[in-house]
């Protein structure tokens, strides 16, 4: 496969990796990966990714024991039945609870438990597998957070920096900063408060945090895969599912995560992108990289409206998480890798045949597009125009500001020409949106002062982000 | 003469201003804030969460309802007391221990004040000892849990036993809510109550002052 690499091309912005719909396939990526024992990403093959958690729990020294024998039957239960489903490779996630951050030993001692068995695995029976860490991100345990020094934070960098003499081979995280002003401007659906979170505060979180995450990687020699926006737009999501926000502005919500979660990629990491990252297409599109995606399969955590359209352009496929609870066949991780490990034969069986990825891709995507904005604006084509769009412009802001007016031009002439289901209830929110999005003013400096102004007593410190005090 | 309706629809069409303003020319012409509260804006607010269940409006459409109830309630608490009559109820919320997530709890929190109840909003990450001592301290007659993790659901059952054990059984009652909770987790745990929507934690915190 030949795609241009992102260049930066001065004041006009990024080039995007990925330009044309042929190139912009499952199992493909312009930039792949090698990882962990044998793993290669992005070179034709999807590899399942799996993520499981605890059944409820009270994490604490008492009931540690429990905890580590809990992880130690899932990854047990998961790598014996990837052995016998023949995976190709396994792509392990590990995401901390907040005590396995807060007290970064804790996450430590498990992705050692972890990536033990997944060495003995492969060293028996030949299993490939990679172990991702993501650390949860505690900083906004106290309100408002602070993100750049105190004890939350000092956790964090200190279980970074630890991952890889662990046994972790990735490093990510579902980053919150400025989710705290998002999450106002998404319950209000005040579009210009939720622009100023994702758009102003966020990508200058991400830029701090993840020249950290970066620097921790390359010292330990693992791989800085990439964030999630999962706390702004899987909100909107998780709130769209349940009828209490606007469908479109969840769509316009996701798009818009894009310019912030780019910063990662700009900064160092080099994929695979978060499975929760619902936003990777664009990422893969814009930057190149490899894609961790869920839909269908991670039902099993929350319902979703891209069940199958999330699948067309992935690079691993993945539950997002599942709880370890017995079910009839066996315990639910081990369940879901199964399902996960068939989902990916059938997609690598299909890529085989002439236009047989093509084809599969444009089933997940024809599926799914029509009936939601969300799905909608997961489409390759469009994601293939809107990310053009995005990448034109040179700031976070600007490419945020472009996201969101691109979007929802898009969604409307969409909607117009029938190509894809708008609610009745909705259609009154795309125009008051519209206006919204056109009057938000180019200089970023004009639109800071006059956020800081309306939003004076929210509950956010703007020096946390490198804003004066 | 005050046009009373005017006020009822204010209150469902979030129009704060028009709220304030008919609360308080009601109240200049005497009207009985009791009468404003139970027969307008309570209903109003009913008329809100049923559209909202109906799948009619939105969150956002919400909030605005509950702040234009708010900003009318304020001019109406002092008259209310002054008078007598006994407030709707007073709540203590938070997220429990360990859990930072606070979306749905806001949302419980501001239709709570919509229906008239007074709330005490812990924030997140809440011991079950801060939501027992504040309760007693503000005579909450409810305290209200939200969890998002399953990891961090049997902090209500921490919190249920802690109101237990502080001899508060009967007189604080306890409810909760959250994607990963349910009826059948509450009666488990012995909570009194059991939403799993903003607008029927409202309907389930009446039920139970009301017992």
């Amino acid at each position: 496969m030949s795609a241009a690499s992102p260049q930066a091309s001065g004041t006009t912005g990024l080039v995007p990796a990925i330009r044309s719909l042929d190139q912009f396939i499952y199992g493909h990526a312009p930039k792949p990966i090698a990882c962990g024992r044998g793993v290669v990403i992005g070179d034709g093959t999807v590899v399942p990714e799996l993520n499981f958690t605890l059944p409820p729990l009270d994490v604490n020294v008492d009931t540690w024991p429990t905890v580590r024998a809990q992880y130690s039957e899932m990854i047990e239960g998961v790598c014996k039945r990837a052995v016998e489903l023949e995976v190709p490779a396994l792509l392990v996630e590990f995401e901390t609870l907040p005590p396995m951050t807060v007290n970064p030993e804790w996450g430590a001692e498990i992705t050692a438990l972890l990536a033990e068995t997944m060495a003995r695995y492969h060293e028996r029976h030949g299993l490939r597998s990679a172990l991702r860490l993501t650390p949860n991100d505690t900083r906004d345990h106290v309100r408002p957070p602070v993100m750049r020094s105190g004890m939350y934070w000092d956790g964090m960098v200190k279980l970074f920096r630890m991952a890889g003499p662990s046994g972790a081979d990735l490093l990510a995280i579902e980053s919150t900063g400025g989710k705290e002003i998002h999450d106002e401007g998404l319950m209000n659906a005040d579009l210009e408060t939720m622009v100023y979170g994702i758009g102003v505060l966020a990508p200058r979180d991400m830029k701090f945090l993840w020249t950290e995450m970066v620097a921790a990687c390359r010292e330990t020699n693992i791989v800085p895969s990439g964030d999630t926006a999962c706390g702004f737009a899987n909100t909107a999501m998780v709130l769209a599912e349940q009828r209490m926000i606007p469908r479109v502005l969840a769509a316009v919500a996701r798009v818009a995560a894009v310019p912030r979660s780019l910063v990662a990629y700009e900064v160092g990491a080099i994929g695979p992108s978060k499975d929760c990252a619902y936003e990777g297409p664009y990422m893969k599109a814009i930057m190149g990289v490899p894609i961790s995606m869920e839909g269908r399969s991670a039902a099993c955590a929350h319902l979703s409206a891209v069940g199958n359209i999330a699948q067309a352009v992935c690079d691993c496929w993945s539950n997002e998480s599942v709880q370890n609870v017995r079910l009839l066949s066996a315990n639910a991780p081990t369940v879901s890798l199964e399902q996960l490990a068939y989902d990916c034969r059938l997609l690598n069986v299909a890529a085989k045949t002439p236009q047989g990825a093509t084809q599969m891709r444009d089933w997940l995507t024809e599926s799914d597009a029509a009936l939601d904005p969300q799905a909608y604006v997961l489409r390759p084509d469009v994601v293939l125009r809107l990310a053009a769009a995005i990448a034109a412009e040179p700031t976070p802001y600007l490419r945020t500001r472009r996201a969101v007016q691109a979007t929802l031009q898009d969604i409307a002439d969409a909607a117009a020409k029938n190509e894809v289901k708008i609610p009745a209830n909705e259609t009154r929110w795309i125009d008051r949106f519209r206006k919204v999005a056109e009057a938000l003013p180019e200089d970023e400096d004009e639109f800071i002062t006059e956020m800081r102004s309306r939003l004076a007593d929210a509950p956010y410190l703007p020096q946390e982000y490198g804003l004066s005090a | 003469m005050s046009d009373l309706q005017a006020l009822y629809t204010a209150v469902l069409e979030g129009n704060a201003p028009a709220a304030k303003a008919a609360v308080q020319q009601a109240l200049d012409e005497g009207v009985n804030p009791e009468e404003l509260l139970q027969k307008y804006m309570i209903p109003a607010m009913d008329e809100v969460g049923r559209l909202f269940e109906a799948n009619e409006y939105f969150v956002p459409e919400l909030l605005i309802s509950a702040r234009a109830m708010k900003g009318a309630l304020e001019l109406i608490r002092p008259k209310l007391v002054e008078t007598g009559a006994k407030p709707v109820g007073k709540v203590v919320i938070g997220t429990v221990r360990g859990d930072l997530h606070d979306i749905g709890k806001n949302l419980v929190a501001a239709m709570l004040e919509g229906g008239g109840f007074e709330v005490i909003d812990l924030g997140v990450d809440v011991s079950p000892e801060k939501f027992v001592e504040t309760a007693k301290e503000k005579g909450a007659e409810i305290i209200a849990m939200s969890a998002l993790l399953t990891t961090t659901m049997p902090g209500m059952k921490t919190t249920v036993e802690a109101v237990n054990g502080a001899g508060l059984k009967g007189k604080v009652k306890t409810m909760i809510g959250g994607a990963p909770v349910t009826q059948r987790y509450a009666d488990e745990i012995g909570a009194d109550g059991f939403s799993d929507n903003a607008s029927g934690a409202v309907r389930v915190a009446r039920e139970l002052v009301a017992k």
